[in-house]
């Protein structure tokens, strides 16, 4: 009892940070398919989001100091795919995008990242991504959240994105398929998006292979410089393009498919290629 | 015939002798169909063969059942002499044989299902407090007396309570699967006409992915690493061949998710009925639960004419490990994972508990099962929700 009353006192607490304009939005958010437990099929508890986002915003208003461009283009209701580039070791870009999304799209969305599978054995991090709408990646899971009109976000690169050595900075990596069969299979738009800034956060010099295998990581990057536990202070620009609708069978042949994802990595490329051409410094 | 007369029934006024109702179940008790039909619609069916055969069975059977006979005028002005056994049953509604019907689900389900059918319950243990007009046999099915009992009573229908709820922890994997293997060929050669086997959702095996509602089709990949998991999906696919090796029989496997229930003695049930639990720290999956009356409901549902197939069953809700423990306002012990397997080793040791350490990983990782298909084909619909099923316990 004095556990439980303790955690809601910090609860309290940190909820009395909250920006009161961010918590007016988590609390426009679709509530329809919470059950009498307060949490969706999936487990999702909007609430919880008033705990995790004085954190988040803080990091994206001071730390990050996002700039959002093209926030127009996120659809306000209905499924949609946010499908973008992933970068910078450690995955605060999603973060940063589902935060701009929640709080800058024309209607506040909870974006419902897949996240890496083995992110499911760690303790809290495990429950506090279920809770937070965070589902391991799994395209029947995907499906399910499309199903029920949720939007969703997926890095085709996976990890081949995020541990990228700073060397190719800005090149996008090969595009999975999944992401596109998802879309043909459940007729769901495609929002591409890309993210500067990131790739600098933690400029990796080298990738330690048998480092990474020894402690069962997706990589064992050397970043340079690094002081801290946390990413350089980058600034980050997301620009957000247009919803992009494809037509066919989601069991078409590879190459079929192959042809449709390559429309998408160009166009995310272009938009990286723009931003960049677009931005004056890394840090302001 | 007097042997058959002996321990069966209940309800009194219909017209019934032991005679008779064997007339009528072989002559018209072809398909489920009809028999279900007879039920009550006896009266019309044997008014002349009861009039033959009444004074022999009456001669019969005096002596070992309390008897009463009365006239009865029929519509037609024909008189009847009737025969009445206190506590005697009419024999002419469906038999439906219950294995493992001692157990505590098996109990549950013979209270339940005696008001519409006739049950022949046979398990290896004692069911003392059955209701009266339960047949019980103590035999192993794996024996010739079993054989020779389902072979004679000839039951139409079949309910085959599966391994994971057997309360009976220590029992060898290949006995029940040699049982399993019996009662099938049984159900066959009986020519049954329907065969419901209670499996379990948890066979699709709790992981890091499976939060996705597996249907029917999801593989069961429970087994890998708990060999009493692997004995009841054993179970499960030997029944599912019997889809297509006898398909005279309507097969139906039904999945339920975590059992709950004022009579039930499994971990689930137990655990919430404590008021201190220890949970894993850091991990807090999401459940489903279902009440003991709603699988009765399911079962009744399964062994009506018609749906074949496989069933996942579960609740109306789901909701996350620590909600339903406030729910029921139980007290968390956070332990981590090694603390925990730790403690459970060397209390299994000391036989100071009968908890598999492999059983943790339901308080990890989550199960969802999707259940629409029952819904669909089966019919059912859960009457009670999350919160009404964690109140009866």
């Amino acid at each position: 009892m004095v556990r439980r009353s303790v955690l809601s006192k910090i609860t309290e607490v940190v909820e009395g940070l909250l920006d009161p304009r961010v918590r007016a939005r988590i609390d426009a958010l679709p509530r329809g398919n919470l059950n009498e437990f307060g949490v969706d099929p999936f487990g999702c508890d909007p609430d919880i989001l008033k705990v995790v986002a004085p954190l988040m915003v803080l990091l994206k208003e001071r730390y990050f100091r996002v700039d959002a461009h093209g926030t127009e283009n996120i659809p306000g209701d209905g499924r949609f795919l946010l499908i973008g580039n992933h970068s910078g070791q450690l995955p605060f870009d999603a973060a940063m995008v589902a935060t701009t999304v929640l709080t800058e799209a024309p209607k506040p969305r909870l974006v419902r990242g897949m996240v890496e599978r083995w992110s499911a054995d760690l303790p809290f991090i495990s429950e506090l991504f279920v809770r937070a709408g965070q589902i391991v990646g799994d395209p029947r899971t995907c499906a399910k959240l499309l199903d029920a009109d949720e939007a969703v976000m997926v890095f085709p690169e996976g990890v081949r994105g995020i541990s990228k050595l700073f060397a190719n900075r800005y090149q996008l990596g090969a595009f999975g398929h999944g992401f596109m069969r998802l879309a043909l299979s459940t007729r769901t738009p495609i929002v591409p998006f890309a993210v500067i800034g990131a790739e600098e956060q933690a400029p990796a010099i080298a990738d330690i292979r048998p480092l990474a295998r020894l402690l069962g990581l997706p990589s064992a990057p050397v970043i340079f410089p690094q002081i801290l536990p946390l990413p350089l202070p980058t600034r980050y620009r997301i620009w957000f393009g247009e919803p992009m609708q494809f037509k066919g069978a989601a069991d078409d042949d590879d190459d079929v498919i192959a042809g449709q994802v390559k429309k998408v990595k160009n166009t995310v490329q272009r938009m990286v290629d723009h931003g960049l051409e677009r931005r004056t410094s890394v840090f302001f | 015939m007097a042997k058959r007369s002996l321990p069966i029934t209940a309800t009194t006024d219909v017209v019934t002798t032991d005679v008779v109702t064997t007339d009528v179940v072989t002559t018209d008790g072809a398909t489920t169909d009809d028999a279900i039909a007879a039920v009550p619609a006896l009266e019309k069916a044997p008014t002349r063969t009861a009039k033959k055969k009444t004074t022999k069975v009456t001669t019969k059977t005096t002596a070992k059942a309390p008897t009463r006979t009365r006239k009865k005028t029929n519509a037609d002005g024909s008189v009847v002499v009737v025969e009445e056994r206190r506590g005697s049953a009419r024999s002419s509604r469906p038999r439906v044989l219950v294995t493992g019907a001692a157990s505590a689900l098996g109990r549950v389900l013979c209270r339940r299902l005696h008001r519409t059918y006739d049950v022949l319950a046979i398990d290896t243990r004692g069911f003392p407090d059955r209701p009266k007009d339960v047949e019980h046999h103590e035999v192993d099915l794996r024996r010739k007396a079993a054989q020779t009992l389902i072979k004679k009573k000839k039951p139409e229908l079949v309910v085959h309570i599966g391994p994971l709820h057997d309360d009976r922890t220590r029992l060898r994997g290949s006995a029940l699967l040699e049982s399993t293997a019996t009662l099938l060929k049984l159900v066959e050669q009986v020519g049954a006409q329907k065969l419901v086997v209670i499996s379990s959702a948890l066979l699709y095996g709790p992981s890091a992915v499976s939060a996705a509602f597996m249907t029917e089709d999801a593989a069961l990949l429970g087994g890998q690493q708990h060999p009493r998991m692997a004995d009841a999906i054993a179970v499960d696919m030997m029944v599912q061949s019997s889809f297509w090796k006898s398909p005279a029989t309507q097969t139906v496997i039904l999945r339920p998710v975590h059992l709950i229930g004022p009579h039930l003695d499994n971990l689930e049930s137990r655990m919430l009925r404590q008021e201190h639990v220890p949970t894993l720290l850091g991990f807090d999956p999401m459940l489903q639960l279902l009440h003991e009356d709603d699988l009765v409901d399911a079962v009744a549902l399964a062994l009506a004419p018609g749906p074949r197939g496989v069933f996942n069953l579960c609740g109306t809700t789901q909701a996350p490990l620590s909600r339903i423990l406030e729910a029921r306002n139980i007290t968390s012990w956070p332990l981590p994972m090694p603390l925990l397997k730790m403690a459970l080793t060397r209390l299994s040791a000391l036989r100071l508990t009968r908890i598999d350490e492999r059983d943790l990983i339901h308080l990890k990782y989550s199960c969802l099962v999707d259940g629409r298909r029952a819904e669909k084909e089966l019919g059912f619909f859960a009457h009670r929700g999350l919160r009404e099923a964690l109140a009866d316990l």
